[in-house]
């Protein structure tokens, strides 16, 4: 299965052993735009995967009282970079419900999916990567899968979560990650980081399709340079596993963070701050961010813009030697 | 004759499905399918015109205003008077009273540093215990923040009012939010918070969600004219109307948004204006009259159920207090035009008449009622003064289902911090557990 299969098999199950799930959106009705919601009304009914009107503030405020009046809302907003007007429903609302009322509601069945990441023509607008602005704000889950295996399990685990989800799903990976997926139903732990390559040297930090770069770094590192890496999928980005990261790096000493969001108040730079306190006296080197530039996503530009193997190979260099 | 409909499908089908037709009728169809009799946009739903000709919306009088009674509480066409019983208008009656007796009390303990803010509701009684009482107790209600009178008439104690302007340990909130921000799940209120307007497309949500459930209740969303302004509200009441959602929006226009008057909130027909623009079943009342108010929200909630669409009142009123206690109205409206709306149009007075006319009511019952009220509201406020605050350890509960550990290690820190500084934190104010 590619990750969009992934993911609308994944929504199938949440609907088939859910009765109180709904799926709303744009043109999530007749499949999507990156047809992760095909299928599904035809099976399931139009009372349960039904479009709405243009509007993610709507979308994002109907899905929390969805979530409060007893139902299983699973929401689409149609790119990341639209979830913008949803920003006051989601992180003054959604997050503070259970806070605000001492516990008398809550909107834990709220999830909100939306593609995000660079996608190689993107632009400022179908491109972004706003991970970190969600992650300041307490009470919600952020978690970005970085393949289908991963996704199919963590987007099931955010539906049953008892807290409002946030679901990135990078959508380079719709179609060009293919893994076999397995067809029966599993959830995945969020807030658990998975070591994917284990190292001694270096500890490289990334998420969604990052990871994937971060990959090819360990191998470029290890033939080039000698360097063993050890490679972290962050996979769920609030609340963070610092324990894994922390304990990797008091093993290696070294740390690099990659994220395609800016460099500014990217997410990386809280992973820093954490860490340079936690580990300060097991470092060998500084913490190095290899981000986005702190510009909007530009569109002919995009492969200076990204934070591609060449840039974090060199970061890898620098760490080594310093 | 075939339906218009089916001649779009093409020739070929038609001819295809009505072997039976006649050639004359064939011909017909096809004048009917190529002429230009009506507009065939799939966006729209009327007929051509030739005219150039704008529409004059300063033009038309606006959507007129229900009322039951007249100003002094005399029902102008006996048909319309609901014919509640003693027992309830006297209910009615004492729930508002009540309301007001604890408004004046409460804005003053905060005049006197006891609470820090409050907002009262002078006014609008009539629009809470109108609209309240015409609803199922379980239909659940999405307010703004003065709408106390629809969770006292509900049963709301005084006792958990005051709790919660005080923050105190009993506070269902536990001391998390400001005064005036109530919540009970008991009683179907949804806990209010500050941004404004966020609770609209909330209400239409939870409606769809009663929908699914097939549980035969409603929704219930109070919001004021200036919150209508907020783009959350058109998104609520276009989605609303296009998902067939069972919820009563009820706007409380009381003609100021703290100091903006309704003349620099909206241009048009106020908000009972843009009701049928959404495709929306729509009435404007008299806020004042608790017999309009209840018999528009009844009828309300009749047709969004049996209907399955969503309905909105416009109730017209007057913001007799300021905003709230951060807020001093003289600045921005004479002292004389409050007081109109005070002695001239008030709704606790007209429904009093009311009672007066009936037999039920009189000087006796109001001086006792008056009392009583006022020393159950004076016991119930020196009791919340006295209690503790919740423990300060309440500030890490409650963020998530269950708290993840960044949580308990900051929580853990401050433990040992106010274990070590002690002396400069008000503890003795707080409940230890």
């Amino acid at each position: 299965m590619n990750l969009f299969q992934a993911i609308n098999n994944s929504l199938d199950l949440a609907l088939s052993s859910d009765p109180t799930a709904i799926i709303f959106g744009e043109d999530v009705a007749f499949g999507g735009v990156f047809r992760c919601t095909v299928g599904l009304q035809e099976k399931h009914g139009k009372s349960r995967v039904f479009n709405t009107p243009l509007c993610e503030q709507g979308i994002a405020g109907f899905g929390i009282g969805a979530a409060t009046a007893g139902a299983t809302a699973i929401a689409e907003i149609q790119f990341a970079d639209y979830i913008l007007p949803a920003f006051d429903q989601i992180c003054n609302e959604a997050a503070k419900y259970r806070y605000r009322s001492g516990g008398l509601y809550d909107c834990g069945s709220l999830t909100i999916r939306a593609p995000c990441s660079a996608v190689g023509h993107g632009a400022l607008y179908h491109s972004q990567s706003p991970e970190a602005f969600f992650a300041h704000c307490p009470g919600l889950k952020v978690v970005v899968p970085r393949g289908p295996i991963k996704a199919k399990g963590l987007l099931l685990s955010c539906i049953r979560d008892k807290n409002p989800c946030l679901f990135f799903e990078p959508k380079i990976l719709y179609r060009s990650a293919v893994e076999q997926v397995p067809v029966k139903e599993y959830t995945m732990p969020l807030s658990k980081a998975d070591i994917l390559v284990e190292g001694d040297d270096i500890t490289l930090v990334g998420w969604g399709t990052q990871v994937h770069v971060l990959r090819e770094v360990c191998q470029l590192a290890k033939d080039q340079l000698n360097v063993s890496c050890e490679l972290i999928d962050l996979v769920t980005i609030l609340p963070w596993d610092k324990e894994t990261i922390a304990q990797s790096v008091k093993k290696t000493g070294r740390l690099l963070i990659a994220h395609e969001a800016p460099l500014t108040s990217g997410f990386g730079a809280e992973i820093a701050a954490s860490i340079q306190h936690d580990c300060f006296l097991n470092l060998e080197a500084p913490i190095e961010r290899v981000t986005g530039f702190d510009t909007p996503f530009p569109h002919m530009f995009e492969p200076f813009y990204m934070p591609d193997k060449w840039r974090c190979f060199e970061a890898v260099k620098k760490l080594v030697n310093y | 004759m075939l339906p218009i409909r089916l001649a779009c499908y093409g020739l070929r089908s038609v001819a295809a499905n009505c072997k039976r037709i006649n050639i004359g009728a064939l011909s017909q169809i096809t004048r009917k399918f190529s002429s230009d009799e009506r507009p065939q946009f799939p966006g729209s739903r009327s007929q051509w015109t030739e005219k150039l000709e704008f529409i004059r919306p300063d033009l038309y009088d606006g959507i007129p205003v229900y009322r039951v009674m007249d100003r002094k509480g005399k029902v102008i066409d006996p048909s319309q008077d609901p014919q509640l019983s003693q027992e309830m208008v006297i209910k009615m009656y004492k729930c508002m009273t009540q309301l007001n007796t604890m408004d004046r009390i409460l804005y003053e303990s905060q005049r006197q540093g006891r609470i820090s803010f409050y907002m009262t509701n002078y006014g609008e009684e009539g629009t809470h215990i109108g609209s309240a009482a015409a609803l199922d107790p379980k239909d659940l209600i999405f307010g703004q923040y003065r709408e106390a009178g629809t969770l006292m008439w509900r049963g709301f104690t005084l006792d958990q009012f005051m709790n919660q302007c005080y923050g105190n340990m009993e506070d269902g909130g536990k001391g998390k939010q400001m005064p005036v921000h109530y919540g009970s799940k008991d009683l179907n209120f949804v806990t209010i918070s500050s941004p404004l307007g966020t609770q609209m497309p909330q209400a239409v949500g939870a409606a769809y969600s009663y929908k699914r459930a097939q549980n035969g209740l409603c929704v219930m969303c109070y919001f004021g004219e200036g919150t209508s302004s907020e783009g959350d509200a058109h998104a609520a009441l276009n989605f609303s109307a296009t998902l067939d959602c069972p919820v009563i929006f009820f706007c409380r226009n009381n003609g100021y948004a703290i100091s903006t008057p309704s003349k620099e909130q909206y241009r048009g027909d106020g908000i009972a204006g843009r009701g049928p623009a959404y495709g929306m079943l729509t009435i404007r009342v008299d806020g004042n009259d608790v017999f309009a108010v209840y018999n528009a929200t009844a009828k309300a909630r009749q047709v969004a159920l049996n209907e399955m669409r969503p309905v909105l009142i416009e109730a017209m009123t007057y913001r007799i207090g300021h905003h709230s206690t951060s807020d001093d109205s003289t600045a921005y409206r004479s002292v004389d035009e409050v007081r109109y709306w005070d002695e001239r149009d008030h709704p606790i007075s007209r429904l009093r008449n009311y009672m007066l006319s009936k037999g039920w009511w009189g000087d006796v019952q109001e001086k006792e009622w008056k009392e009583n009220c006022k020393r159950q509201v004076m016991t119930a406020f020196a009791r919340a003064e006295k209690k503790l605050k919740p423990n300060w350890k309440e500030i890490f509960t409650d963020v998530y289902h269950e708290m993840p550990s960044h949580i308990t290690e900051q929580l853990k820190q401050m433990e040992e911090h106010v274990q070590k500084y002690a002396e400069h934190y008000p503890l003795k104010n707080f409940s230890k557990d």
